[in-house]
């Protein structure tokens, strides 16, 4: 029998507001344990949570980002359970009237484009966390983290293979750091996955028993931990087996998936309305205002890019998954390099070098206006494309025009017949073995006659040029 | 000038104060092209004599001690320089010396803050810019938090907890110089209505020790009956202020929901607490309600609506006042003193001008039910993170689970794991919508309820409490009956509107008898208009405990 699998998955993503959700304490990661709490934070008695209006613009900012209805009524509940780095006991989250529902976005695997319904976007607080190593028999606990605001975007049973739940988590973090909502860092911890996971016989509408699968923190692992969820809850189902509701955990040494709690030990967490909040009213108008600021998102970016630009699709795409680079392309282009080609060149040398470096395009020296520049220079035939690449390494470097390296390392490009074919004939007139097995066919010899010309000149030889004239004197 | 010459001890009424205020008059303009220093002399030398000569009262309030004064008479002094704040704390912790040991209203005396505080408030009072409670001794509830001095809510599991962050209410007095006495005794996390669940001990009732002070704001409203200090502060989730000022004989004041800052207040249920003063008069309980209302920042549930001069109304008539009488609350079982008691306060009402009109509130049946419900809900979930982890009590524990359940069993009392168990079971899963949502539901009906009433008439009356002040360990064996001591006070919580506790009356034993005055949601102005009428005309203020 065939099998299909259902995917659902529950995404929590830190938002970037500079202070926690229901308190002034700063969310800044990495600092000494507990230094940022306050009695608020810590759940001393008689505190009180004051909603913090940039977490709430930030959920709305994404849920309209991801075609959600913002709710005009929406309420914070506790969900209550005892753990070490839960200080009040409960968690305050959102439960009957979260801010947003009913989204989507749209993702493309293989080229076919794909509508993954967002069941619903709501904030909440994020826990501290249990410190076990080097305490001896007891365990630390770190609340810096407790009451860092949390977005948590739970999609609809959509999503039919790993590959596609990658793909949408890749495409979430898109629309995210684009919002500047979060970073999506996900080894950080800023952006989290639980999947839901069930498989039924290809053709059955009833939905199989699920899993939830916790502890996922990279996008690799969310292909690779639901590609094993899938095969073993068929290999369950095939031997007869039924598979159990429960909760499971990501091992990403062993790459499997192990039982954490049964349906039987989950927790029930008595949600009800949090009274220590007020119910939040969102005005018509202020809604409009957010999606009024909205940037341009990936998917229209792509659009335009094809459009005004004429890029290739795949380009694009490419171009347009980080809004950094997708303005960094911009910039140069507006400063006058040839589109295809700044394109070309930031795909290409550029984000190597970013990538050799572990540097963002943001910590770059290059500027777009410099590799605009350069591009001038070749497409007016200053320099060869091969000088080019030398050029791109110092500007890249040092953060210098590549006019001025180009004139300080004399690299102008020599286009002059007579210069190229003195030098042409100074190699001929030493190399006459050569000469006769190229004659002879050996056609590949064209090549060291280039390379000698080139060396002579330091590579500065107009190629098109020397070319045509070699093969002028070789065959006469 | 002229006012201040009559404020002084023994004006105490707006008639007194009206007849003072001509003849003063009359001879300020015969002699007013002479030296300011003169007509003051005279109008505090006329004034004086008059008082003396047609009230009895007066005269015997000019020789009460300092620690029987309130909070307006004393400011008065202060101003004047008749006493200062060190004269008047001395007083005070002279009478708490020889009586506390019979009453036990503290958890906690702050004899070494007082001191300081004391000197603080003469310093500003000196300096001319004294406010209403500089200099004055009150009391604190110990469920609102006091930076650096220990905060209990008489429960062994904050028995050691010391917080460092100040409550709103007491941010407020502190800015004025107040003089804190101490942090009074209260049933755990503000659970009962007798402080018999006190994790410490129990407070008496000044005009009967052998019987509780009420509660849950019992040892609030019994320092303020034997004089232990010049007001107090009390929180209310079900009547927690008013049933013990009535049990008390003195005045208790639970604001409209919203209209205090919970800021520091330990949570009980957050949807029905409320803070507010416990005093042996209605004008100082309207001074401690300006000092504390308002919105504040750190109190989301704060209400941005304007606060009133509360004081400003007193001495108004009430002639037309509509008084709606809930025929709900004068049930067969009710204590016949209490209903004779609270019948002749609202023939006295109409006397002074107030027109009774009989009101009802269908749904009063179902406020202790869905009280209980709704209050132990929240509070199974308030009280979660007592676990062990972070401050107050720990017991040790063999693991985590163990440990959370050492702490929890050990630190709390029977009240406290009743009503967390009965909250833990109503948000079940499976049972919330019988439990929580429904209670829910019937608690707007009970909203609805005085909505309705209240576009017929402009307060409510009832008695406060339907017994006069029971015996120690009368009640600790049935919780049901301990539950129905807030049968009259609980509704009004539910309901968010505001309601005050004053005397009417003695019933035998000497026992203090309180009357409830219910007013519109932020209309507090009202019920205190209408409370200084009834408590003026009455006078039931001038009968203290002899302790």
């Amino acid at each position: 029998m065939r099998y299909e699998a259902v995917i659902g998955l529950e995404v929590h993503a830190q938002m970037l507001t500079k202070t926690k959700i229901f308190c002034g304490c700063s969310t800044t990661f990495g600092s000494g344990p507990n230094t940022q709490t306050c009695p608020v934070c810590i759940g001393m008695p008689g505190v009180l949570p004051v909603l913090n209006q940039k977490s709430l613009e930030f959920s709305i900012r994404t849920g309209l980002a991801m075609n959600c209805s913002i709710s005009p009524y929406s309420r914070f509940a506790r969900k209550n359970y005892f753990y070490p780095d839960l200080p009040k006991g409960y968690q305050i989250s959102q439960y009957e009237h979260p801010i947003c529902e009913h989204g989507h976005i749209d993702i493309t695997t293989d080229s076919v484009t794909k509508r993954i319904g967002i069941t619903r976007i709501h904030m909440e607080e994020d826990a501290g966390k249990n410190i076990h190593e080097g305490a001896g028999s007891y365990s630390f606990v770190d609340l810096n983290r407790t009451g860092v605001p949390l977005m948590e975007i739970v999609s609809e049973p959509d999503i039919r293979s790993p590959k596609d739940a990658a793909e949408y988590m890749k495409r979430l973090r898109t629309i995210l750091r684009y919002l500047e909502v979060c970073d999506g860092n996900m080894d950080q911890g800023s952006l989290r996955c639980d999947a839901n996971v069930s498989v039924r016989p290809v053709g059955q509408k009833e939905f199989g028993t699920r899993a939830e699968i916790k502890n996922i923190n990279s996008f690799r692992f969310v292909e690779k931990a639901i590609e094993y969820e899938i095969r073993r809850q068929i290999s369950v189902v095939s031997d007869g087996g039924k598979v159990v509701q429960e909760t499971r955990l990501w091992d990403s040494a062993k790459g499997i998936t192990e039982s954490m709690r049964s349906k039987e030990e989950a927790h029930d967490y008595r949600y009800f309305p949090d009274p220590d909040l007020v119910p939040i009213i969102t005005e018509p108008t202020w809604i409009e205002s957010i999606r009024a600021s909205l940037p341009e998102l990936p998917e229209a970016k792509k659009k335009r890019f094809i459009a005004d630009y004429g890029l290739p699709e795949q380009d694009a795409s490419q171009l347009t998954d980080e809004r950094a680079i997708a303005d960094w392309f911009e910039a140069s282009v507006t400063a006058g390099g040839q589109a295809k080609s700044v394109a070309n060149w930031i795909m290409g040398d550029l984000m190597r070098s970013l990538n050799d470096e572990n540097k963002t395009i943001g910590e770059c020296s290059l500027k777009p206006e410099q590799l605009a520049g350069m591009i001038k220079l070749i497409d007016n035939g200053t320099i060869s494309g091969k000088i080019a690449k030398t050029v791109f390494e110092d500007m890249y470097r040092t953060g210098r025009d590549a006019a001025d390296i180009v004139n300080e390392k004399g690299l102008v490009q020599i286009s002059d017949s007579s210069e190229i074919e003195k030098a042409v004939d100074d190699i001929l007139s030493r190399s006459q073995g050569e000469i006769e097995r190229y004659r002879a066919g050996d056609e590949k010899l064209l090549g060291f006659f280039v390379g000698q010309v080139m060396k002579t000149t330091k590579g500065k030889a107009n190629p098109q040029m020397l070319n045509e004239l070699l093969k002028k004197k070789l065959s006469s | 000038m002229l006012r201040r010459g009559l404020g002084g001890p023994g004006c105490r009424t707006e008639n007194e104060r009206t007849c003072c205020y001509h003849v003063v008059r009359s001879i300020a303009w015969l002699t007013w092209w002479r030296t300011r220093v003169v007509l003051h002399l005279l109008a505090n030398f006329y004034g004086r004599v008059l008082k003396f000569c047609i009230d009895f009262h007066a005269l015997r309030r000019h020789f009460l001690e300092l620690y029987q004064q309130g909070i307006h008479e004393l400011r008065g002094m202060l101003d004047r320089r008749d006493v200062t704040a060190k004269d008047i704390i001395d007083s005070v912790f002279q009478r708490i010396n020889a009586v506390e040991e019979r009453i036990k209203a503290y958890v906690t005396l702050t004899r070494d803050e007082a001191e300081e505080m004391s000197r603080a408030a003469d310093k500003r009072v000196a300096a001319g810019n004294g406010g209403p409670v500089s200099g004055i001794p009150l009391a604190i509830k110990d469920n609102l938090c006091t930076k650096g001095i220990r905060t209990t809510c008489s429960s062994k599991i904050l028995g050691n907890f010391v917080p460092p962050y100040e409550s709103a209410v007491t941010t407020a007095l502190t800015e004025q110089n107040y003089v804190l006495t101490g942090k009074t005794n209260l049933d755990e996390f503000a659970m009962g209505s007798s402080t018999e669940n006190s994790g410490f001990h129990t407070t008496r009732n000044p005009w009967d020790t052998e019987r509780i002070p009420g509660g849950s704001s019992g040892g609030s409203a019994a320092a303020v009956a034997a004089d232990e200090c010049i007001a107090a502060l009390g929180s209310d989730t079900g009547g927690s202020i008013r049933q013990p000022a009535a049990l008390c004989g003195v005045v208790g004041l639970k604001p409209t929901y919203g209209r205090v800052s919970r800021y520091g207040l330990v949570a009980f249920a957050s949807s029905l607490d409320q803070i507010g003063p416990i005093t042996k008069n209605v004008r100082d309980a309207a001074l401690l309600l300006n000092i504390i209302s308002g919105k504040d920042l750190k109190d989301s549930t704060s209400a941005p609506i304007d606060v009133p001069d509360f004081t400003a109304g007193l001495g108004q008539k009430i002639t037309g006042l509509r008084i709606g009488i809930p025929k709900e609350y004068f049930i067969e079982g009710m204590d016949p003193e209490v209903e004779t008691s609270v019948r002749a306060a609202i023939k006295q009402l109409e006397a002074l001008g107030a027109v009774p009109v009989e009101v009802s509130l269908p749904h009063s049946g179902y406020a202790v039910a869905t009280y209980y419900l709704l209050a132990t809900s929240e509070a199974s979930s308030n009280l979660a993170r007592y676990d062990g982890v972070k401050y107050g009590f720990r017991a040790e524990g063999k693991d985590l689970l163990d440990m959370y359940m050492q702490t929890r069993s050990q630190g709390f009392g029977p009240e406290v794991k009743r009503r967390i168990m009965l909250g833990t079971y109503a948000l079940s899963s499976g049972y919330y919508d019988a439990y929580y949502r429904k209670a829910q539901q019937v608690r707007t009906l009970i909203k609805d309820d005085f909505d309705r009433a209240f576009q017929n008439v402009d307060l409510i009356v009832t008695p406060t409490t339907p017994t006069p002040a029971f015996r120690l360990g009368e009640k600790t064996d049935d919780p049901l009956q301990m539950y129905l001591a807030d049968i009259f006070t609980i509704s009004v919580n539910l309901a968010g509107v505001p309601g005050i506790s004053i005397p009417c009356g003695f019933a035998s034993g000497n026992l203090p008898v309180g009357l409830q005055i219910i007013g519109r949601h932020f209309d507090e102005a009202t019920v205190l208009k209408a409370a200084y009428a009834y408590e003026q005309a009455a006078r039931w203020y001038t009968r203290r405990p002899a302790l």
